[in-house]
């Protein structure tokens, strides 16, 4: 087992405020590792740093080895667009979607396919893949992100992001704004997508219930540093702070209910 | 309806402005050669138009190609274009030579004046004929139930209201010494269009206004020249003036002229011109004056209405897609913000605050500039900037962050981002901002006949110099009815260029 991403000493501050300080974090080939937190302890901050959205103060980002925080000529150095091509390798959907509203269904989930003049036949056949394994009918690919419901939004929004077999899947609170039932199912078609595609995954998500029906690995954060990590069962075990014990009592009292 | 004008006497509201830019600007600039044939000038009043259209017949009678610039606009106007050569020819006034040109407060004599202009390379001719001064004008059952017969008398009616046209009241030779050589201290003063002046006094909402003494519109009003008892207004002697470049063959057609043209004559042909608002054919009549006045000339209404609007269309149509190729680059660069984008910005804002004919003003007198089409579609064109540059701006600014950064996520280039997402997410932002210039230019373009640039305005300008309000219309309406169409049109486009996910 190894790591794709490997986070050393990752700082990051926001003017006054430190947004994450100082961290290490694997995440390995293969499996879903999912930031767990309450809201703003930095998990998204993490999520931003991986794909380049912005820059670490200080410690590296590697992935597949390639440190991708280093200055920018060594970053052109990995090639064509630098850190594009890494971000070509990554697949990142947000709450929203973050669909362009502009394209129907079909054009946000090929734009990026046909900027690299991707071969027509070979696209067609990938977007039914995808249909089968996101269950979106096909017959909607038409249709304008406003047009589809929340659920079939995020549909798209995973279909985009996996169009180009990504190495790595990050998902930044992707079901936050859906309702129980949508979100219920979507959860299960995410577990059954990721354990197809054996699919490495960062999902960020702040549902105690979700991260342990999806995560292999649960990292828990808190002011922006990792408090604890493992399965829910050391969590709630082994605490390594009574933090830990209150994060997860709090939202076990819900589920007692 | 009569209106005669005299040398510079046309008063607008941006003339004032218009004359302290030149004077500040005084760039003798060489300007461009002039073009083939030769070109007369004309100010932006019926005589002028008339000697224009005169000197225009007469070289071409001659056999030498002539072109006219009718009603370019006032004195200085005239006088830089002449210097800066864009105009070899046009007819100006011996008082207004000495006063606004040379800017003499003594009087000069004919040669005087004669010997300071050729300094300049500037010839001028032999007087045409006619003088044509300042007069203060009442209605004559007025003047004689008060028993006044000249400007002396008027001291002792303080009560009566002046009605002035701006220039006479900004003139060294108008208003302000008039009233210390005759020791006039009226209560009422006002500033008015010489054409509305005239309906102003015969409403008798004035009572004395200025005028000119070969204005047809005197006798025509019945109304009396109060006698000028202490010689104060100077001789206006009409001449041509004339560059020394110009060939020999055209100097000695226009020296034809000389003394040809006496008052009686010219207050005909300036009612003729009037009456028919035709300036060609009032000209004629200079020539053939027997010519009956069903005889037509000049062109047909449509034909000038077609030329009209061409030539709008042209003005608003070219600076437009000027503002868009540049407004839209600009707006992209003011949308990352930083000192940069507050500079464009900003720029962009101070333009938009200059009147669009303090704009105009500012671009004549500098040196690539002068008067020219060139001139109104760069104004035109500044002027239909910031609603680009700023629709341009906000639309870029407006895309939600999450998506801007969705776009980065999935390793799209930084032109590809521009062009298939900021882009098409901010078009209607765009859109909203061209088809605001677009209708801002449309009707600013009207503004361009004062600079001699012709469009819809040349109507509008003669009419409210006419006090004729189907010639005012006959540019008005077709102005309205274009700003709706372009309105309508850019509804359309919208259809067009909108993504159709954006319009849900």
């Amino acid at each position: 087992m190894s790591a794709l991403v490997q986070l050393v000493g990752v700082s990051k501050t926001f003017g006054d405020a430190a947004a994450v300080h100082a961290i290490d974090l694997s995440i390995e080939h293969g499996k879903t590792t999912v930031l767990i937190g309450p809201s703003g302890c930095g998990k998204s901050t993490l999520l931003r740093l991986i794909i380049g959205l912005i820059q670490p103060d200080s410690g590296q980002i590697l992935f597949d080895g390639t440190n991708i925080t280093a200055d920018k000529p060594a970053r052109r150095r990995l090639g064509g667009g630098g850190i594009d091509i890494v971000r070509r390798r990554v697949g990142y959907v947000i709450q929203e979607g973050g669909l362009f509203p502009h394209l129907t269904a079909r054009g946000n989930i090929l734009l990026m396919a046909r900027h690299l003049g991707r071969a027509d036949n070979e696209m067609r056949a990938r977007l039914s893949e995808l249909c089968v394994l996101t269950r979106f009918p096909e017959n909607l690919l038409g249709r304008y992100p406003l047009e589809l419901s929340g659920g079939q939004r995020q549909r798209v929004s995973l279909m985009r992001a996996l169009m180009l077999s990504p190495e790595l899947l990050l998902l930044d609170e992707p079901l936050g704004a859906l309702d129980p039932l949508v979100r219920a199912a979507l959860q299960k078609d995410l577990k059954e997508i990721f354990a197809r595609l054996r699919q490495t995954a960062l999902l960020v998500t702040h549902d105690l219930a979700e991260a342990a029906y999806l995560g292999d690995v649960i990292v828990l954060v808190n002011e922006g540093r990792i408090v604890q990590q493992g399965s829910l069962a050391d969590l709630r075990e082994k605490p390594a702070s009574p933090f830990v014990s209150e994060f997860i009592s709090a939202q076990r009292s819900l589920a007692v209910l | 309806m009569n209106r005669i004008r005299k040398a510079g006497k046309q008063e607008t509201f941006g003339r004032q402005l218009l004359f302290s830019c030149v004077a500040a600007f005084l760039i003798f600039s060489p300007g461009s050669l002039p073009a083939k044939p030769v070109v007369v000038g004309s100010k932006k009043f019926t005589e002028s138009y008339v000697l224009g259209e005169i000197a225009k017949r007469t070289l071409s009678d001659a056999g030498i190609p002539v072109e006219h610039r009718q009603g370019m606009g006032g004195t200085i106007i005239l006088w830089e274009a002449l210097r800066t050569r864009q105009i070899d020819i046009y007819p100006e006034y011996t008082g207004t030579i000495t006063q606004e040109i040379l800017k003499r407060t003594d009087q000069l004599t004919f040669e005087q004046i004669a010997t300071e202009l050729g300094k300049v390379g500037i010839g001028m001719t032999e007087p045409l004929g006619f003088s044509n001064t300042y007069a203060l004008v009442m209605l004559r059952t007025r003047a004689e139930k008060l028993g006044l017969r000249t400007i002396t008398d008027l001291k002792n009616h303080p009560e009566l209201k002046f009605g002035l046209t701006h220039e006479f009241l900004d003139r060294q030779d108008g208003w302000r010494p008039l009233t210390q050589r005759y020791q006039l201290n009226p209560q009422s003063v006002s500033g008015i269009d010489h054409a509305l002046g005239y309906a102003a006094i015969a409403k008798g909402s004035i009572d004395v206004k200025d005028a000119y003494s070969t204005d047809s519109k005197i006798s025509e009003n019945d109304l009396v020249v109060l006698e000028d008892d202490r010689q104060f207004f100077p001789q206006y002697k009409a001449v041509f003036l004339f560059r020394f470049a110009l060939p020999e063959p055209a100097v000695s057609a226009l020296r034809k002229l000389e003394g040809t043209i006496d008052a009686v004559k010219m207050t005909r042909l300036n009612a003729e011109a009037e009456r028919t608002t035709n300036y060609t054919r009032a000209a004629s009549l200079f020539f053939e004056p027997n010519a009956t006045s069903t005889t037509t000339f000049g062109e047909t209404f449509p034909h000038k209405l077609a030329r009209w609007t061409g030539r709008h269309l042209e003005l608003a149509g070219f600076s437009l897609l000027l503002s868009v190729l540049v407004g839209i680059p600009l707006g992209i660069f003011a949308s990352r913000g930083g000192a940069i984008g507050h500079i464009i910005l900003g720029f962009a804002g101070i333009v938009q605050t200059i009147p669009s004919l303090a704009l105009l003003a500012l671009l004549v007198p500098l040196p690539f500039f002068g008067i020219s089409v060139r001139t109104a579609i760069t104004a035109l064109f500044l002027y239909g900037l910031l609603p680009i540059v700023r629709n341009t701006a906000t639309g870029l600014q407006d895309i939600p962050r999450a998506l801007r950064e969705s776009a980065i996520a999935l390793g799209l280039s930084p032109a590809a981002r521009l062009w298939q997402i900021h882009l098409p997410m901010a078009s209607r932002s765009i859109l909203a901002g061209i088809k605001t210039s677009a209708v801002i230019n449309i009707g600013t373009a009207t503004l361009a006949a004062l600079i001699g640039a012709g469009g819809l305005g040349e109507p509008i300008l003669s009419g409210l110099n006419l006090n004729d309000h189907a010639t005012i219309l006959q540019g008005a309406v077709p102005a309205a009815i274009l700003a709706l169409l372009v309105q309508s049109l850019f509804h359309l486009l919208d259809r067009v260029l909108i993504p159709k996910g954006l319009r849900l």
